[in-house]
């Protein structure tokens, strides 16, 4: 038997995805954020997180999904980083849910593109699949320059 | 005993032993020079005795055995059975370095370290008995222990010194290990702590009144609430600002131990002296300013002086002379060292940089004297032919000035042959609160940091499509008859430029300079000036540099601050190649000598009047109704403080006396220093140059300089601290104390 972990879970469009809790700061509304011209696309702006500086990384944007509909406002999941904090915009904040590790399995292979990058796996509940994002790797930007192209993007 | 504990005790004994060592030396050439106290003495027996106690307490069982021996020598000449000797002193300065060195490996790796001292210790030994036996010469020194300068200076190398693990203690890992364990502590004014304990319990009551009555809505009581908030706040910011601040002679400690060895292997004479000690600067700056420091003193005693005979045969003493010097100034802190030295050869610089293939054969014929001085600058110059382990090896002055510039400083060298060189060095007090510009551009706020802007100008909107130019679509000004390029913000950083269009049609142009270019960024208003706290940025946002970080504003939003360097790169308005100084064409380089920039102003209606912009801390307005009485000295409030008004016109003889007609308001130059500040009311503000000063004609009149020509008029350069004396004499005493 294999040791449960906790995990906030979040939705993306029709996903669900998981974050383990201990990685998780803080999970905030939407705040008004100062956007920082010539940045990478992923980077929707800045926040000010009691005096810090907080980046905030548009995770649609980041796994090539097509924006949030207009008049719809993310969510703000900061998380732990050791560059410190970066705030991760979601659609919408799920439940924490405990997982047993049993659950889990490597992603497809039929999985491709950012995706495959950036998810470490896959947990089967009950009802879905519980896609596991790996933190590091999404808010580093230079592990995938290319998700910057206009181009690809448009095709998402 | 655990692990722990023993850590913490080796980490004390580290920080406590280093302090002691550097304090060691010091009365040690104290003591060579007579200069030293009663106390001298046992300072300097105290310091080995505590080392050798602490030392065997914890069982380090080779520190304690080598201090163990100094000690012995220490306490002969403490009885005063001994006498010391400049043998003696060197002896006992490796023994410092040898303890040094120790205790260094210690701090790496945890054990005492390899090194022999038998050498050295051997030759305390035989001090002991000495007898002045003529026949035993001075001992050799023991080279790597006697002259502690590469352990104690990286020399500013360009390239990262790390500690590589494979390598056993030697010098390399000593020099990587030297920024952790002394440098990251700092030792804090209990007074000081307690005055910021008094201050955050302040806090704490302002912020229950706050919500207690934000709950109420009590309007009263909440403004004084608000204000009391206010002044905590500031005060509370100024105190933690000081614990951050150390005297910068704490990094001058180490200069008479250099200098002393390098007098020595040189075999110069040399006299240092350090001005301004207590001059006090953030520690982080501190941090950064210490390898060029060591790096320009090691210059001027390599370079700078001369041989005692070749002094003689100039007519100079043979004691070269290098004065440190340490001062305040309009915010800023300056560092000068002056030699008396053989000055900088013009002419061999210039061969040795066309040799070089730094400047062409024709750009250096062009060069103007502080033009070809700057060149020492340059990335791979050195003149010295031969390379001495002291320095020359040409990874010189160019990284005294990349690391001064680094942290918002300049560095200007100014040099007559056989006369002597000074080198001025002008750093920001600190990096962590710095004065900026606030803008506005496509919508967003941006903070421009005031050191690198020049001034602002305003075209109104009939104006804007006149005067400003256009080469191949490159926007360019004429602002007093030289061309300024131009940048529009919102469109080099690709704004929303539907947010841009000013109601009015006016251009404002904040004129700013990067790496000694100027240009014009057009933005859409100009807010305010403000402190702003800068805050770095997150990794995602490292690679735009347009940006040296982000602050938070007064409304808890976040706003840029912009990287003028970085904009003008990435507008092209200055390559990266850095080439400007060199490429600088003849005419302006004629110019560049003794140029200021001057603030212009009338003090009465026909007379020009022009002080240097650099004692200038504000331009304010006010109106007359605001003006009260202290005594019979005019005052205006100004914040939170009193300050007294001085209408120059009644000050300078011969200016007309002032319109019985009164301005309002009145227009006042504010000048401060040590934290008071005085406001110069005068009748119009002019303009801000940037000229050659020659001073043509020095008058005889009260308040007055002299005079010079100045944009086609003559202009009187005002003697502004003659002319606060006269006003109120306790002017500067007041800011000393």
């Amino acid at each position: 038997m294999s040791e449960t972990k906790q995990f906030c879970t979040f939705y993306l469009g029709d996903l669900i995805f998981g974050i383990e809790v201990l990685e998780i700061q803080e999970v905030i509304r939407y705040q008004e954020m100062t956007a920082v011209p010539l940045a990478p696309k992923m980077v929707h702006g800045l926040i000010n997180l009691r005096g810090q500086i907080v980046t905030a990384v548009d995770l649609r944007s980041r796994l090539e999904m097509p924006p949030l509909p207009e008049g719809q406002l993310p969510m703000n999941v900061v998380v732990r980083t050791e560059d410190g904090a970066v705030s991760l915009l979601v659609d919408e904040i799920g439940d924490v849910i405990e997982i047993d590790g049993d659950d889990f399995e490597s992603p497809p292979e039929t999985l491709h593109g950012v995706a495959r990058d950036l998810v470490d796996g896959v947990y089967k509940l009950k009802e879905r699949l519980l896609l596991l994002l790996n933190t590091p790797k999404t808010v580093n930007y230079a592990t995938h320059p290319g998700a910057d192209s206009g181009g690809r993007r448009q095709a998402a | 005993m655990t692990d722990e504990l023993q850590q913490q005790l080796i980490n004390d004994l580290l920080i406590e032993s280093l302090e002691g060592l550097d304090r060691f030396d010091k009365e040690l050439l104290a003591l060579e020079n007579h200069s030293g106290g009663a106390e001298t003495m046992n300072i300097i027996f105290r310091v080995i005795h505590t080392i050798k106690g602490t030392a065997g307490c914890i069982g380090l069982c080779k520190i304690e055995s080598t201090a163990h021996v100094g000690e012995n020598l220490l306490s002969l000449l403490r009885d005063g059975k001994l006498q010391s000797s400049s043998e003696m002193i060197s002896a006992l300065l490796a023994l410092s370095d040898a303890l040094r060195g120790m205790l260094r490996d210690l701090e790496a790796s945890g054990t005492e370290g390899q090194r022999d001292h038998s050498v050295l210790l051997q030759r305390l030994r035989d001090l002991q008995t000495a007898t002045r036996s003529p026949a035993a010469p001075a001992p050799a020194p023991d080279a790597p222990a006697a002259f502690g300068l590469f352990e104690d200076t990286p020399a500013a190398a360009p390239a990262e010194h790390r500690a590589e693990p494979g390598k056993p203690a030697a010098a390399e890992p000593a020099q990587a290990a030297k920024a952790s364990i002394a440098d990251s502590a700092i030792r804090v004014d209990v007074v000081q702590l307690d005055k910021l304990m008094n201050l955050v319990g302040e806090l704490v009551l302002a912020r229950n009144q706050i919500m207690q009555n934000t709950t109420q809505l009590d309007a009263a009581a909440l403004l004084i609430a608000s204000q009391r908030l206010n002044l905590i706040t500031t005060e509370l910011q100024g105190s933690v600002m000081k614990t951050r601040m150390q005297p910068i002679g704490n990094i001058w400690t180490k200069f008479p131990r250099v200098v002393r060895d390098l007098s020595q292997e040189l075999g110069k004479k040399i006299n240092l002296v350090m001005e301004g000690q207590d001059t006090e600067l953030d520690r982080t700056i501190i941090e950064a300013i210490k390898d060029p420091l060591m790096h320009i003193v090691r210059n001027a005693a390599d370079h700078g002086l001369e041989m005692p005979a070749v002094r003689a045969a100039a007519g100079k003493p043979e004691e070269g002379r290098l004065t440190l010097r340490a001062f305040h100034e309009g915010g800023q802190v300056n560092i000068e060292f002056i030699d008396d030295g053989q000055g900088i050869n013009a002419a061999r610089v210039k061969a040795k940089a066309v040799e070089r293939g730094l400047v062409t054969a024709d750009q250096a014929s062009r060069l103007s004297e502080r033009e070809t001085h700057n060149l020492i600058f340059l990335p791979g110059f050195s003149t010295v032919e031969k390379v001495t382990t002291i320095s020359g090896r040409g990874v010189g002055m160019d990284v005294v000035k990349t690391n001064i510039e680094k942290i918002g400083g300049s560095v200007d060298v100014q040099s007559s042959a056989g006369l002597g060189t000074t080198i001025k060095i002008r750093i920001p007090l600190t990096l962590a609160i710095i004065p900026a510009l606030i803008v506005t551009s496509g919508g967003e706020r941006f903070a421009i940091p005031q050191v690198s802007l020049l001034e602002l100008v305003r075209l109104e909107s009939e104006d804007a499509h006149k005067k400003i130019e256009s080469i191949y679509n490159a926007p360019v000004y004429r602002l007093r008859g030289q061309l300024l390029p131009l940048v529009d913000l919102s469109r080099d950083l690709g704004l929303d430029s539907r947010k841009s269009a000013s109601a009015d049609g006016a251009v404002n142009i904040v004129v700013v300079q990067a790496d000694g270019r100027q240009f014009g960024l057009i933005v859409d208003a100009i807010n305010d000036t403000e402190e702003i706290v800068v805050k770095p940025l997150g990794k995602q946002l490292k690679s735009i540099t347009c940006f040296a970080g982000a602050t938070i504003m007064g409304d808890g939003r976040v706003a840029l601050i912009l990287d003028v360097l970085g904009v003008a790169q990435h507008a092209g308005v200055i390559s990266e190649v850095r080439d400007h100084g060199i490429a600088g064409d003849g005419k302006a380089a004629e110019k560049a000598d003794n140029r200021q920039t001057l603030l212009l102003f009338q003090a009465s209606l026909e007379s020009c009047m022009a002080i240097p912009l650099s004692m200038v801390a504000r331009l304010e307005e006010f109106p007359v109704s605001s003006v009260e009485r202290a005594g019979s000295q005019e005052v205006v409030q100004y914040r939170g403080q009193i300050m007294p008004l001085i209408r120059i016109a009644n000050f300078v003889s011969g200016a007309a006396a002032a319109d019985t007609a009164e301005k309002d308001p009145l227009q006042v130059v504010v000048y401060s220093e040590g934290g008071r500040s005085v406001g110069l009311v005068v009748a119009k503000i002019s303009d801000i140059v940037y000229e050659a000063l020659t001073v043509q004609r020095s008058a005889a009149r009260d308040g007055i300089l002299g005079s010079a020509v100045i944009q086609e008029r003559v202009t009187d350069l005002l003697d502004v601290p003659s002319i606060i004396r006269s006003a109120d004499p306790t002017f500067y005493k007041a800011g000393i104390n």
